[in-house]
């Protein structure tokens, strides 16, 4: 009964990876569905907005005619209210401006707070309104421009962090979790009677990684354009090399969590023990600019900042990598060490 | 004549400061069942994990099939071998197919995954999830996985361990048709039944030491030729009395009941009963037989083997 077409143990090994990762619903969730939910809730929470017209109120004693040209104006937002109202809205700063006519034939007054840059843009509107209603002409012909400057939104400064956070939390689960996983119910010991290579063991997870890294990258990339038109600036081939030596350095630090341990209650408190400081300190949702000055550089040290800011000046400044060699090094040395010292430390059992 | 399956001598382990394996010397050969048996912590396993070559011994030799285990052999020894660890769990969302796949890639030669899941009735299984497999269907899929690379040797670190009695005679006959190919199996167990059954040599381990060794009858044949009588009774029986019949070798208390040993003959018996029936005490569920493992090893140590008690209880464990 002995056969020579056996399967390819590489193969085998990198399927059931994949397998037990796409089986598992909590990881596919944390992975690929909260990240979506983030960007959707942070992206429609911060999303720009045109801002609104100036509110004005005119009083009862502003002949109709002048009332009638300030209401019909799209740029002002007007109410008509008492004297008094109009006084107790502007104290309250309900309005920008009042606008008052003591005399029915005398000037119109405008109250405002000169303090508040929006009572002065208020000012400056209505009387422009007033002013053409009365038959200005521009005396000197001028065109608009209107520009967004791309990657400049706070959804295109969100989705590399987003996608830098993904990174961490993947490979910490995908490997740090499941080698502890492996270990506490012994298949560790299992594989190692076996003839199997540890480098093909160690080799499924650089595959497995790597296919979930692109299909990572896909989903929140594509998501990014399709909701929030958003466009990778750079090029897409240096953030992959970027986004792929992140996560090898989340993979070293994964598999340093798994050399040893073997209670996955141990592993899930070391490895919130590593993520909580990179979730608060690098950058993925806000910036870390208002930290203070001492604390930069070792913020800056982390990888997952590295990889944030390495992935935000491909992403959005169209940078190359050649513009990144500080956050490259950063990842580079985090993975070398993190798998030197894991492959050493590693047990089996 | 080729080397034995297993051969190992002054074989040390310790962990701290308690020796659990203390100089063990074995040898099993090519084709032959051998059982080690022995409680809970008496070291079968941390043997048994020497011989895999998963546990580095601090002292001793270890040779399968007359090679030792180095770094430069290993992968070819654990070609020729087929392990099965005590409660291990697979991956929970493959499917038994796929586990049986994944074992099978890891051994240059060996049957094919139809073929193993065929010879151990997990045809209808083969797309189920591990982890919604019964007791004995999880077992069966961690000896597909110990026969994947048809190994010469195989190793069974208490394999129906909480299985229901049907669960194990199907594990029992897997066993021993392999056994019937001319491979050799080392088997641990708690259960001296499945010893007495499987192995044609036994070892009984207790505390790191092996204190037995030999056929399950030579062992039971060693106790000389006795038989036990148990009984209870709800009255007041004169101990002294009974263990003064020449017939009766030893008496104890047992639950509520006694447990004798007497002489091997129909007029033991006979005595036994005339002195209960003199003491006009009546026993309830009165029952005699032959000796078993179990008495051997209570014969050895003084202890009832843990196993033995739990036997009643065990197919309702999970």
């Amino acid at each position: 009964m002995s056969r020579t077409d056996a399967p390819n143990p590489l193969e085998e090994l990198v399927k059931a990876r994949v397998r037990e990762f796409l089986r598992e619903p909590g990881y596919v969730f944390w992975v690929f569905g909260f990240p979506l939910l983030m960007a959707i809730g942070l992206g429609l929470a911060f999303r720009s907005k045109v801002p609104e017209p100036p509110r004005i109120v005119v009083t009862a004693r502003v002949a109709d005619e002048t009332a009638r040209a300030l209401t019909s104006s799209p740029r002002l937002n007007v109410e008509r209210q008492s004297r008094n109202d109009a006084e107790r809205s502007l104290a309250r700063t309900k309005v920008d401006l009042v606008v008052d006519q003591p005399d029915p034939h005398g000037p119109l007054v405008f109250e405002l707070d000169t303090a508040q840059e929006k009572a002065l843009l208020a000012r400056a509107v209505t009387d422009d309104v007033l002013e053409r209603a009365a038959g200005r002409r521009d005396s000197i012909a001028i065109d608009e421009q209107h520009v967004v400057k791309a990657g400049s939104r706070y959804v295109d400064f969100l989705l590399p962090g987003l996608i830098g956070m993904n990174l961490m939390g993947s490979s910490m689960w995908g490997i740090g979790y499941n080698l502890v996983q492996a270990r506490k119910r012994k298949l560790l010991r299992r594989y190692a009677v076996t003839p199997m290579r540890r480098s093909h063991f160690l080799l499924s997870y650089f595959f497995s990684r790597s296919l979930f890294l692109v299909l990572e990258l896909a989903v929140l990339i594509g998501f990014g354009r399709l909701v929030f038109h958003s466009h990778v600036q750079g090029s897409i081939l240096a953030l992959l090399v970027a986004a792929g030596l992140g996560a090898s350095a989340f993979a070293a630090i994964g598999f340093l969590i798994g050399a040893r341990l073997s209670s996955t209650e141990a592993a899930g408190g070391w490895m919130n023990f590593v993520q909580l400081p990179m979730w608060l300190l690098s950058g993925s949702f806000f910036s870390y600019e208002r930290f203070p000055h001492w604390l930069k550089l070792p913020i800056r040290l982390l990888p997952l900042t590295a990889a944030n800011d390495a992935l935000r000046c491909i992403y959005n400044e169209a940078g190359a990598l050649s513009s990144i060699p500080f956050e490259l090094a950063v990842l580079s040395v985090w993975t070398l060490a993190g798998f030197v010292i894991a492959v050493r430390a590693f047990r089996w059992q | 004549m080729s080397a034995p399956a297993i051969h190992c001598q002054s074989l040390v382990k310790r962990y701290g400061e308690k020796l659990a394996v203390a100089g063990i010397e074995l040898t099993v050969d090519v084709g032959e069942c051998f059982g080690l048996l022995g409680p809970n912590g008496a070291g079968k396993t941390t043997t048994v994990e020497m011989l895999e070559g998963l546990t580095e011994p601090d002292s001793g030799s270890v040779e399968l099939f007359g090679v030792r285990w180095s770094n430069g052999r290993k992968r070819e020894l654990q070609e020729r071998i087929g392990v099965q660890l005590q409660d291990t769990h697979l991956a929970d969302r493959l499917t038994v197919e796929e586990v049986l796949r994944l074992f099978r890639s890891f051994y240059r030669q060996g049957p094919s995954v139809a073929e193993l899941m065929r010879e151990l009735d997990l045809e209808a299984e083969r797309k189920q999830y591990y982890q919604k497999l019964s007791g004995g269907q999880k077992q069966r899929v961690a000896l597909g996985t110990a026969l994947a690379g048809d190994p010469e040797l195989l190793f069974l670190d208490e394999p129906t361990t909480g299985l229901d009695p049907r669960a194990r005679q199907a594990l029992w006959g897997s066993v021993r048709s392999f056994q019937q190919r001319g491979r050799s199996v080392l088997i641990t167990t708690h259960y001296m039944e499945e010893a007495a059954v499987l192995c044609d040599r036994i070892a009984i381990m207790d505390q790191g030491q092996i204190i037995a060794l030999g056929t399950p009858r030579s062992l039971v044949d060693g106790l000389g030729l006795v038989q036990f009588v148990e009984f209870e009774t709800k009255q007041a029986l004169d101990e002294a009395a009974v263990s003064a019949l020449s017939a009766v070798e030893t008496i104890a208390r047992k639950g509520e009941g006694y447990r004798l040993r007497i002489d091997r003959s129909l007029s033991s018996l006979s005595a036994v009963l005339g002195e209960l029936e003199r003491q006009r005490v009546t026993p309830i569920g009165l029952s005699t037989h032959q000796a078993t493992l179990d008495d051997v090893f209570l014969h050895l140590t003084g202890r009832v083997l843990k196993g033995a008690e739990s036997e009643a209880s065990a197919g309702a464990a999970p």
